[in-house]
C-alpha cells in the first residue's frame, strides 16, 4: 500500500445511508471503530423511497429512544385489507391501539436524515453527494471504493447500495435482477388537513392507519397497492412486478391514477393535492434470490441483500437487523484484524439464524404460485368475493336459496372442476410450506 | 394528474450529460421496447421516424427499471453524479 493509499484508509466503509446503512455504520461507531458512511444523495434520505411504515421493534434495537426523539408521523393502530372490483369493493380490517406501538408512519426523507444525524453524533463520518462508481479488489479481496473523485480504502466494505446494487454484481456476489423478481412501486404523498385524515380514517390525532390495496386496475397483474396515513398528509401508491410491463402497453403512473379514481378510494384523497411523486424498484425474488452475503472484506445488507418479505410489507425492519448484524461481524473481524472470507461469513450465519431468512423460507414458495396463478387468484377470486357480498346484500325479491345456487353455478362454470382443483392444490401447496416445511 | 404535473412536484439538478445510455442499434431492433411502459417517468419514447431512442434524462426518478426490463440487456445505466438528478423531500 502507497502512503496516498494509507491515508484515504479507514476501518469500515458503509455505501449508502438508508436503513441498512446507517444501522451497521453505527454499530461499527459504537464499538469504538473508525467508519464512513458514503450517501450519494444531497442528504441521507434524499434519494430514499418507500411505502411508509417502519417497525418499532426493529428502530429501537438501534435507537431505544426514537419514539420520544424522532420525526414519526402517525402510530398505525389499523390494517385495513381492501378487496378491489373494477367498481365495488370489500374490505377487511383489524384494528387495536397497543399500548406498545407496532409500527409508524414516517416521512424518508425527514427520518432517514434524522438516524444519519444520530450516526453522526456517535461518531459515524458522513460523507454525502458522493457515489462510489466501483469497488476496488486486490487479490480477490474488496480493499475499497472508487468514487468519482477519489479512491477510499478500508478494511472491510459493507454494501448498503439498494435494490439495484451494481456494486454486489461488480464483484459476482449478485446476479442481475430477472423483471419478474423486482417490482415498481410508484407513490403520491397528498396533502389533507390533519382533522379530514381523522375523521375519514376514524383515527384520532397521533393515530393511523394502513390500507393494503388488492384488485382494482392491477386485477390479475402481480401487484399491490397501499395507503398509509402521515400527519398532514396521505402516502398512496402501488407496486406491480416489472415483467407485466414487459408484455402489455400499461404504464405504472397510469394504473395508480386509476386506483386513485376507485370509488372506493377516491373519497379518502378528496381535496388533497400531490405534493411529491416518487418510484422505487422493490426486491421481490425472496429466499431464493437472496444472494451470498458475505465475501473478502465485503458484506451486503438490505434491499442490495433483497432482505423484504413482501407478504408482510416488511423491508425497513429487516435492513436495519441485517445492517445490524453486518456491523457487528466487522466489530470482531476488526478486533481479530482477519477480514477474509470465513469471518465475515459469520454474519451470513447470523442472518440465517434471525428471524430474516426464517421469515423468508417460510414464504419461499410464495411468489412462484403467484406468479403461476395471479390470473385466478389476484382476479377471479377477487372478482368473486366482491360478487358473493353483492349476492349477500342483494334485495330484489329473488330467493336466496336461488341466488346461492346461482352463484356456486357460476363459480363452478367459470373456473371449472379442473381449475378449482389446481387451485385448491396450489393452496395447500402453499400452506403446507409456510406450516409445515 | 397527468405525468408532467407529477413530475413537476419534484425538485431536480440535471446533469448536462446522460446517465442512462442505451445502445441505439440494438433499441432499433427491439421488438417491445419495455423501457418505454415501465419508466414512471416517461423516460424513454422511440421516434419512428428519427429511428433513435429519445432520453430524457433529466426527469430520472433513478428507479433502475430500464435496466432490467431492457431485453437486449444492453442499456449502460449508471446513477447520476452525487450532486445530480433528483431529489425527495418526502420519499
Amino acid at each position: 500500500m502507497t502512503e496516498l493509499q494509507k491515508e484515504n484508509k479507514t476501518e469500515v466503509i458503509v455505501v449508502g445511508a438508508g436503513p441498512a446503512g446507517i444501522s451497521a455504520a453505527i454499530t461499527v461507531a459504537r464499538a469504538g471503530h473508525e467508519v464512513v458512511l458514503i450517501e450519494r444523495g444531497t442528504f441521507a434520505g434524499s434519494k430514499n423511497v418507500f411505502g411508509g411504515a417502519i417497525y418499532a421493534k426493529a428502530v429501537k434495537e438501534i435507537f431505544p429512544d426514537f419514539e420520544k426523539n424522532a420525526p414519526i408521523e402517525r402510530k398505525l393502530i389499523e390494517h385495513k385489507f381492501a378487496i378491489l372490483g373494477e367498481s365495488d369493493s370489500t374490505v377487511v380490517s383489524y384494528r387495536k391501539n397497543h399500548e406498545e406501538a407496532i409500527s409508524y408512519s414516517v416521512i424518508r426523507g425527514k427520518f432517514d436524515r434524522w438516524m444519519a444525524e444520530e450516526a453522526k453524533k456517535e461518531g459515524v463520518i458522513l460523507v454525502e453527494e458522493t457515489v462510489v462508481r466501483e469497488l476496488i479488489v486486490e487479490d480477490e479481496k474488496v480493499v475499497g471504493v472508487k468514487t468519482e473523485l477519489e479512491d477510499y480504502y478500508a478494511d472491510i466494505v459493507i454494501l448498503a447500495d439498494g435494490v439495484n446494487s451494481l456494486l454486489a454484481r461488480q464483484i459476482g456476489l449478485r446476479e442481475d435482477i430477472e423483471p419478474k423478481d423486482a417490482a415498481i412501486s410508484v407513490k403520491e404523498v397528498i396533502k389533507l388537513d390533519k382533522n379530514i385524515i381523522n375523521d375519514r380514517f376514524l383515527v384520532n390525532e397521533e393515530e393511523g392507519c394502513v390500507y393494503e390495496l388488492f384488485g382494482g386496475s392491477m386485477l390479475g397483474k402481480l401487484g399491490l397497492g397501499f395507503i398509509y396515513t402521515n400527519k398532514d398528509s396521505i402516502s398512496i401508491g402501488l407496486g406491480v412486478t416489472l415483467d407485466e410491463f414487459t408484455k402489455a402497453k400499461i404504464k405504472p403512473y397510469e394504473l395508480l391514477d386509476k386506483i386513485k379514481a376507485h370509488p372506493a378510494i377516491a373519497p379518502l384523497i378528496k381535496g388533497g393535492e400531490t405534493i411529491e411523486y416518487s418510484a422505487h424498484l422493490i426486491p421481490e425474488g425472496g429466499y431464493k434470490k437472496v444472494p451470498t452475503l458475505s465475501g473478502a472484506g465485503v458484506m451486503i445488507v438490505g434491499d442490495a441483500a433483497m432482505l423484504v418479505n413482501n407478504m408482510h410489507w416488511e423491508g425497513t425492519n429487516l435492513a436495519m437487523i441485517s445492517g445490524r448484524l453486518a456491523g457487528e461481524t466487522a466489530v470482531v473481524a476488526l478486533s481479530k484484524k482477519d477480514f477474509n472470507e470465513d469471518t465475515l461469513a459469520r454474519y451470513q450465519e447470523a442472518v440465517e439464524k434471525s428471524f430474516i431468512m426464517k421469515d423468508l423460507h417460510t414464504y419461499r414458495y410464495l411468489m412462484d404460485i403467484m406468479h403461476d396463478k395471479k390470473e385466478v387468484f389476484l382476479d377471479i377470486y377477487l372478482r368473486k368475493i366482491n360478487a358473493f357480498f353483492e349476492m349477500f346484500t342483494s334485495v330484489d325479491g329473488t330467493p336466496k336459496r336461488e341466488l346461492y345456487r346461482r352463484f356456486i353455478i357460476n363459480f363452478i362454470k367459470e373456473r371449472g372442476i379442473k381449475g378449482l382443483c389446481s387451485d385448491a392444490w396450489a393452496v395447500i401447496k402453499l400452506v403446507w410450506s409456510i406450516l409445515v416445511k | 394528474m397527468n405525468l408532467d404535473d407529477k413530475l413537476a412536484t419534484l425538485k431536480y439538478t440535471p446533469d448536462s450529460v446522460s446517465h442512462l445510455k442505451p445502445n441505439n442499434a440494438d433499441c432499433k431492433t427491439c421488438k417491445n421496447r419495455p423501457c418505454e411502459n415501465v419508466c414512471p417517468a416517461g423516460v424513454y419514447e422511440w421516434l419512428e421516424d428519427e429511428q433513435k431512442l429519445l432520453v430524457k434524462y433529466e426527469n430520472c426518478l433513478e428507479c433502475g427499471a430500464c435496466r432490467i426490463v431492457c431485453e437486449k440487456q444492453s442499456l449502460d445505466w449508471e446513477y447520476p453524479k452525487g450532486t445530480k438528478g433528483v431529489m425527495f423531500k418526502k420519499g
